[in-house]
């Protein structure tokens, strides 16, 4: 058959496949990313169907995921948020670090996989979804509770380590020297507070620049400008990420609001390509063999969460019922994970079997995080047997 | 009153007042524009007992129903001492003949007697309205009158 025909009807038959499941996720009230991930390792190597001609396409695809992943992140805050949140949660942000960063790094040690990939796994056990935490918040009706802007600011903050974690770890995935390193990381950092001075001072000037009345010349701008910028720190080696990241940070006010509007169905659509493509690369039989590895951090890692969120939320003078909220809404991970884990694949500095016990921890995480976020308060009120109402409160609302 | 600002980065602000009774009564205002009122709960004040959803509209006539309560009972308050005059508040529903008219085209006294005093929108008080004065659905009207006079003119808001 002729390639390009291949191609179509394989993109084709794959994008159906996740419309379908992405149904079913909705359905369940579920995040769709662990069903991508299933969907890319049914059809990929080892898989029931294995695809051949949309991989150069989707490789790219893929690519552009990541960065449109990335520019979104950056247009949800402004660099004013970013500054106070930092100023406000650096404590919890150094101890969520600490506590969730040491299980996959240490599990990676263990397993013999050496320093890169203790590096790497740390990475994807440290970082939350902020994606399906925000949805989780918003659907249990809890976007005015009390413990919900000390989550939040945890989130900014991992968000925020993003922007320095990124390029450390694509530098020492190139394998540069020490020196190098070392230079990478003081380039980025310099970019980050350049890119955060510059949004504070001048960043409705950059958003007067991307912004247009025409959508489609609007559209245009925008990811003209990302994949440009992306491209650019992916050659200074800061990760084309990042550089996604902060360009989405320097647009602000109501040209963020409007670019993340159009955007949002073409992140999820190429979002959507980088899940199924990970899924694609990893084998389904390099999976029983981690199996056991992956539970035990998804217990271990659910646990320190839930303690990080509960101690940042204690600090804030929230009870113990808001406290385990706050802890359990923190446990989901997912597209973060994936894509510290698909940067180390696609260096090829790492065994593949990272890939396989991330997928799996992921797939683990991103079902049980939602779940435990539901079971929290049950679960608290078993523990505690709190009376259901006191005779104080009879006359009040009921609750 | 105090009301607690809290920002709620990548979804917006919320903004709430404590009650004398203990509760947290507020709003998140989300940045796409949407609006959610919130209720804390009674035994546990960190969480909500509710979050909904409202729409402009809607959020707006919630504030005219908190806020007119207030005048309404300090206006029959001073119409005490004139017998047969009382007070009463009229809402200009989507798709009423006046929405988006100006007021004067209700020629309300002249046809019913009664005087509209005040105009309530989005919690804010209009007071004596000029006839030139553009009304919109939503829009709480406070009339006073004879009660004959009121029946007249709720006559005219609904049907012109």
């Amino acid at each position: 058959m002729h390639t390009t025909a291949l191609t179509l009807i394989e993109l084709g038959a794959i994008l159906l496949f996740l419309g379908i499941l992405g149904r079913l996720a909705g359905r369940i009230g579920l995040s769709p990313i662990p069903l991508y991930l299933i969907g890319g390792l049914f059809f990929g190597q080892g898989g029931f169907i294995e695809l051949q001609g949309v991989l150069e396409f989707s490789e790219v695809a893929s690519e552009i995921g990541v960065v449109l992943l990335l520019l979104m992140l950056g247009l949800e805050y402004t660099a004013k948020e970013l500054v106070t949140g930092l100023r406000q949660s650096w404590l919890a942000g150094i101890v969520d670090f600490v506590l969730n960063f040491t299980p996959g790094a240490l599990v990676a040690v263990i397993l013999g996989w050496g320093s890169v990939a203790a590096l790497v796994m740390g990475g994807v056990t440290y970082i939350s979804s902020s994606g399906i935490a925000a949805k989780v918040i918003g659907d249990l009706g809890r976007l005015g509770n009390r413990e919900t802007p000390t989550v939040l600011a945890i989130l900014v903050f991992e968000d925020l380590a993003m922007a320095i974690y990124l390029p450390v770890l694509t530098a020492v995935l190139a394998g540069l020297s020490f020196a190098g390193g070392l230079g990478t990381v003081g380039i980025s950092l310099l970019v980050v507070t350049l890119v955060l001075v510059i949004a504070l001072r001048w960043g409705n000037v950059v958003s007067a620049v991307v912004d247009s009345t025409d959508r489609e010349v609007f559209l245009l701008t925008l990811i003209g400008a990302a994949l440009l910028v992306a491209g650019l720190a992916s050659a200074l080696q800061v990760s084309a990420a990042v550089g996604a990241f902060l360009l989405g940070i320097a647009i602000s006010g109501a040209t963020a609001e409007n670019a993340a509007r159009i955007l949002e169905p073409l992140r999820d659509l190429f979002a959507a390509i980088f899940f199924v493509v990970f899924g694609l690369n990893t084998d389904p039989s390099s999976i029983p063999p981690v199996l056991g590895v992956a539970l035990l951090l998804a217990v271990v890692t659910s646990a320190t969460k839930i303690a990080t969120g509960w101690w940042a939320a204690r600090r804030q003078g929230i009870g113990r019922m808001g406290r385990a909220r706050a802890g359990s809404a923190l446990v989901a991970r997912g597209e973060f994970s994936i894509v510290i884990a698909g940067l180390a694949v696609a260096s090829g500095a790492v065994l593949p079997e990272l890939a396989a016990l991330a997928t799996t921890y992921v797939l683990l995480m991103a079902v049980l995080g939602p779940v435990l976020a539901r079971l929290a308060e049950p679960a608290m009120q078993l523990v505690e047997r709190i009376p259901k109402r006191r005779p104080r409160e009879a006359t009040g609302l009921a609750s | 009153m105090n009301v607690i600002e809290t920002p709620l980065p990548g979804i917006g602000v919320r903004r709430e007042i404590l009650t004398g009774s203990g509760r947290r009564v507020g709003i998140v205002a989300q940045r796409d524009g949407d609006l959610d009122l919130i209720i804390s709960k009674a035994g546990d004040p960190d969480a909500c007992v509710a979050s909904i959803p409202l729409t402009p509209d809607e959020a707006a006539t919630i504030g005219n129903l908190l806020g007119s309560r207030q005048l309404v009972a300090q206006l029959t308050e001073e119409h005490r001492d004139l017998p047969g005059v009382t007070t009463r508040q009229f809402l200009i529903e989507r798709g009423s003949p006046f929405d988006g008219r100006p007021l004067g085209d209700t020629r309300m006294r002249s046809r019913s007697g009664a005087s509209l005093v005040a105009v309530l929108r989005s919690g804010q008080v209009q007071a004596s309205p000029t006839p030139d004065f553009t009304l919109a659905a939503g829009d709480l009207l406070v009339v006073v009158g004879t009660s004959e006079g009121l029946d007249a003119a709720a006559d005219i808001l609904r049907n012109g």
